[in-house]
This record gives C-alpha cells, sequence and structure tokens, in this order.
C-alpha cells in the first residue's frame, strides 16, 4: 500500500465515510461515482454507524507476508446496520467464539505496514460484542 | 455470424515445469495445437494469461509470444480477465472467426507460476485490493468464507466437500497432462492441513505451470481439415461485484446464473442436454457452488451431488472429468484453454480412460475472482 493510495482511503477507512445515492437511497462503501442500484451520480456523504453482525468468516491460516506475524487469524464479512457490507479482520477473539449470525463492532485499528518504509497503515477491524 | 469451429488442440503437461520459460511453455502448446489442427498458417492470435507481470515480470505477453512461434507479423494480443483469461481468449477467438475478419485464429492461454513470485499476492489481486486484500483476505480465505456460508445455509458438509477433490484426483489419475495423476481418499482430504477454515490443501487447486492452445476456424472451410467436426454452439460472458461482501448472497454466483443462462439460450439447450461439463474448482466449494448455478440441481445439492456419485464419469452429469483444475493443475491463464482441450477430447471420442459415453454435447464454465467474471462455452459434435 503506497503513500498516496494510503492517503486518499483515509476517510473511508478511519471515519466509515460512504456515499448515499440522492436518487434511490443506496449506501455505497466505499462511495462510488456510480450508483450501482439506480445509475445515478448524485451522493451525498453519511457516516456509517459502527455495528452490525457477522455474515460468514474464516480463519487465514496461510497468509501473505504482509500479515505473517498475525497469522493465524480471522476475517469476515460484516453486515452493518445500514445494510452495508464489508470485509474486515475480526481481532481479539478466541476462534470457537465465531459463528455467523454474531454481533460485532467495528473499531479502529492497525492493519499492515508499508512495505519497505514501514509507514503504520491503519483501518477497521472488528470485535465481538 | 458466422457458424465456428474448433480443429486441434494441444497443451503442455501441467505440473512444476522447473526447466521451462513461460515462452517454451506456451510455444510448446501453440506448435502441438497448429499440428494437430494441420493448418498450415493462423492468421491471428490471443493469449490468455493472468499475471504474466507479477509472475514472470513480462507483460507485452501478445507480442514475445508471437515472437517466439515465429508468427511475426499477424496480430497478437494478450487477454485478461483474471482466472477467466483464458476463456475470455477463447471468446476474443471466436468472435474474430464468427465475425468472417479471419480464417484460422489460435486461442491459448499461459501460466508460469513457479519462477519465484509471491504466488499468493500475485493470485489476490483478482480481488478488491482496497476493500479486500488490504484487509488481509487470501483467495482460498474469500471461498471459505462462501464455504462457511454454503455449510450454514444448506448444511453441506466437510465430507460431502471432500468427495469433490477424492473424485476430481480419480479423474486426473486418467490424465497424462494432469499434475497429479494420483488418487486421494476422503479421509487425505480430510485430515491435509487447514489453509482456510474450513478449507484444508486438498480442497485447493495447486500452484502450476502449463500451456493450452487451441485453434478456431469457420464450419465452411473446418472439413478441409477434419471429420471429428466440433462446434461452439453458445459462448456467454458475464460480471458481478468485485468484492464478495458487495452481493446479495454469498452462496450464488451471479456471473455464472447469467452467463449461464446466456449461453443456454444461444446454443438453444436447457441444463438437461448438457452431457457433461468442465467447471472452475480452484477450491472444492466452488465445483458445488458452480454445479448448482449452471442449472444442474436444485441450490443446496452440489455438496450431495459428489458424494452420491452424480457428477462421476458414469453419473448422470459427468463434471471435471478432466480431472479439474483441483487435479490437473491450474495454471491460471491456461485453465480456460485446458477445459476447451477437455471438451475437444471427449466430444471427438479421443478421451481414453476418461471418455464420457454419448458425449454429444459439453460445457465449460471458466471464473476469474471469487466469480466477478466468468465465461461459458458449450461445444458440440457435429
Amino acid at each position: 500500500m503506497i503513500s498516496p493510495r494510503y492517503h486518499r482511503e483515509i476517510p473511508q477507512r478511519y471515519r466509515l465515510e460512504a456515499g448515499k445515492c440522492k436518487g434511490c437511497g443506496n449506501i455505497s462503501f466505499p462511495p462510488r461515482m456510480v450508483c450501482p442500484v439506480c445509475g445515478k451520480n448524485d451522493f451525498e456523504v453519511v457516516v456509517l454507524r459502527d455495528e452490525g453482525k457477522l455474515l460468514t468468516y474464516t480463519i487465514i491460516r496461510v497468509g501473505s507476508d504482509k500479515f505473517s506475524i498475525q497469522t493465524p487469524y480471522a476475517v469476515g464479512i460484516v453486515e452493518l446496520e445500514e445494510g452495508v457490507k464489508v470485509t474486515t479482520q475480526i481481532a481479539d477473539v478466541n476462534f470457537n467464539d465465531l459463528k455467523i449470525g454474531k454481533k460485532v463492532k467495528l473499531v479502529f485499528r492497525k492493519i499492515q505496514d508499508e512495505g519497505k518504509s514501514g509507514l503504520h497503515c491503519y483501518g477497521y477491524k472488528a470485535i465481538i460484542v | 455470424m458466422k457458424e465456428v469451429a474448433v480443429i486441434g488442440a494441444g497443451m503442455t503437461q501441467f505440473g512444476e515445469l522447473w526447466n521451462k520459460s513461460i515462452k517454451d511453455i506456451f510455444v510448446e502448446a501453440a506448435l502441438k495445437a497448429i499440428k494437430n489442427a494441420g493448418v498450415d498458417h493462423i492468421d491471428s492470435m490471443y493469449v490468455g494469461s493472468m499475471s504474466s507481470g507479477l509472475f514472470v515480470g513480462q507483460e507485452h505477453l501478445g507480442a514475445i509470444l508471437a515472437d517466439y512461434l515465429g508468427q511475426n507479423p499477424i496480430p497478437s494480443t494478450r487477454v485478461e480477465s483474471a482466472c477467466a483469461s483464458g476463456g475470455a481468449a477463447f471468446r476474443a477467438a471466436y468472435f474474430e472467426v464468427a465475425s468472417g475478419a479471419s480464417e484460422i485464429v489460435l486461442a491459448g492461454g499461459v501460466e508460469k507460476m513457479t519462477d519465484g513470485a509471491d504466488v499468493t499476492d500475485a493470485l489476490a489481486t483478482a480481488a478488491d485490493q482496497e476493500y479486500e486484500v488490504y484487509q488481509g483476505v487470501t483467495f482460498p480465505g474469500l471461498y471459505a468464507m462462501i464455504a462457511n456460508a454454503h455449510m450454514h445455509d444448506y448444511k453441506t458438509t466437510r465430507e460431502q466437500l471432500a468427495a469433490i477433490a477424492v473424485k476430481n484426483h480419480s479423474n486426473g489419475a486418467n490424465n497424462p497432462n494432469a499434475q497429479f495423476q494420483n488418487p486421494v481418499s476422503l479421509e487425505q482430504v480430510m485430515n491435509s492441513t487447514l489453509v482456510a477454515d474450513p478449507l484444508r490443501l486438498l480442497d485447493c487447486s495447486p500452484v502450476s505451470d502449463g500451456g493450452a492452445a487451441v485453434i478456431l476456424c469457420s464450419m465452411d472451410i473446418a472439413k478441409k481439415f477434419t471429420d471429428s467436426l466440433v462446434r461452439v454452439k453458445g459462448t456467454a460472458q458475464a460480471s458481478d461485484t468485485i468484492a464478495l461482501h458487495s452481493r446479495k448472497s454469498l452462496t450464488t454466483l451471479n456471473s455464472v446464473t447469467n452467463a449461464a443462462q446466456k449461453a443456454y439460450k444461444m446454443a438453444g439447450v436447457t441444463p438437461k442436454d448438457i452431457n457433461f461439463a468442465e467447471v472452475h474448482d480452484c477450491f472444492t466449494i466452488a465445483e458445488a457452488v458452480v454445479y448448482e448455478d449452471l442449472g444442474f440441481c436444485e441450490k443446496g445439492c452440489g455438496g450431495p451431488a459428489a458424494i452420491e456419485g452424480r457428477t462421476a464419469i458414469d453419473g448422470e452429469t459427468p463434471i471435471n472429468t478432466s480431472g479439474g483444475l483441483k487435479s490437473k493443475g491450474h495454471p491460471v491463464g491456461a485453465t480456460g484453454i485446458a477445459q476447451i482441450i477437455e471438451l475437444h477430447e471427449q466430444l471427438t471420442g479421443q478421451a481414453g480412460k476418461r471418455q464420457v459415453k454419448n458425449a454429444h454435447i459439453g460445457l465449460a464454465q471458466n471464473m476469474g475472482g471469487s466469480g466477478a467474471s466468468c465465461v461459458i462455452n458449450i461445444l458440440e459434435a457435429k
């Protein structure tokens, strides 16, 4: 993850900013230029709530080198209250507690380090509540 | 549009081909296809490759492969649609012949995955880098999440998924080009190392080198080259959201259902008319889901179908008679073309111990990413 790219994504990663279509009300996360539901391109910025439920999950036991220090780790797909779905790591979890339907909350965490510079890259992870 | 025939096929052994470069692999497959078809020239060529840039640091693949195949100055283009690159290259060649723009076109695919690149990271570029991969998801991880959702929604079992790997290894054992020509037992699959729960090592297709090529021409001139005519009866492609999480359902692949509907319509067939199929079993769960989404059975019975023998070579709809990606190997860009080659061998009665009885119509389903793109081709023996 190189710096300009990381910098562009801060509104989504740090603050969960999404785009709500002014035509049909569908919320896109991350924000898009074209609404995938109605095709309009007029959006307002909304901030997503950080609570939701786990739709599915897995435990990554063979990961990318970037995550070797964390392996094994849990990831899942979380549906937030607004209906938006995100892929995220599930932090601080006993793997035996992972179950579809569990209530989770998104929290601010370090996700990875940028290549050679080692710049810390942050974002959201889920924790079971 | 003109009717299009597949008149020749050639592929390399799939596996760890340490002594061969990406150029060697492609040229070997292409020369075999040209010889097998009996043509004295080709007018154009398309090459499917997912990520030669990341795997071997080589882009501009169309040009370099035409050069080494001795085909300058014909047009040569690399086609990329992640793991569906081969299928997409086949479609590009199909349309060039069907339109009448060219008479004889080569559709090939190649991947060289064992030259030292980080394969996990390279494959992950087929997913959403910023909102899936950034979080630490791998490809086995994405399909594992589909598997857990499928097990939750349809009571699919671990044994049923393992039975898919057992069946495909059993088929691959009779394929001289397969990477793994050894049968495996249910216990071996169930006890293999966990990669991403619930998927284990023997649920996953391997890292492979390999190349494959076929020759297409119009049906008008195909009879000059062969008596065993194989016609492209239907072809379709569809897209879905790049991120698995953006889909309404985690257990239905809309790119597969959409491409299947279009391909069936073009071919004038229903799933019941398909005698056998090659499907994209990058992971065992993928075969189960695709089998359902192609309409071979109701939603949720993809797991039971394998363990009950309905997808075996002597079953009602044999699936992955070649051994599939699981056993034959999965050199990504070559896979879609290798599926067409299995269809061609079956439809021309050359599949030996793997031969399906009454093989008249076969279907090849090739997909990219976690199902963000899907190519389906239906071929028929004439």
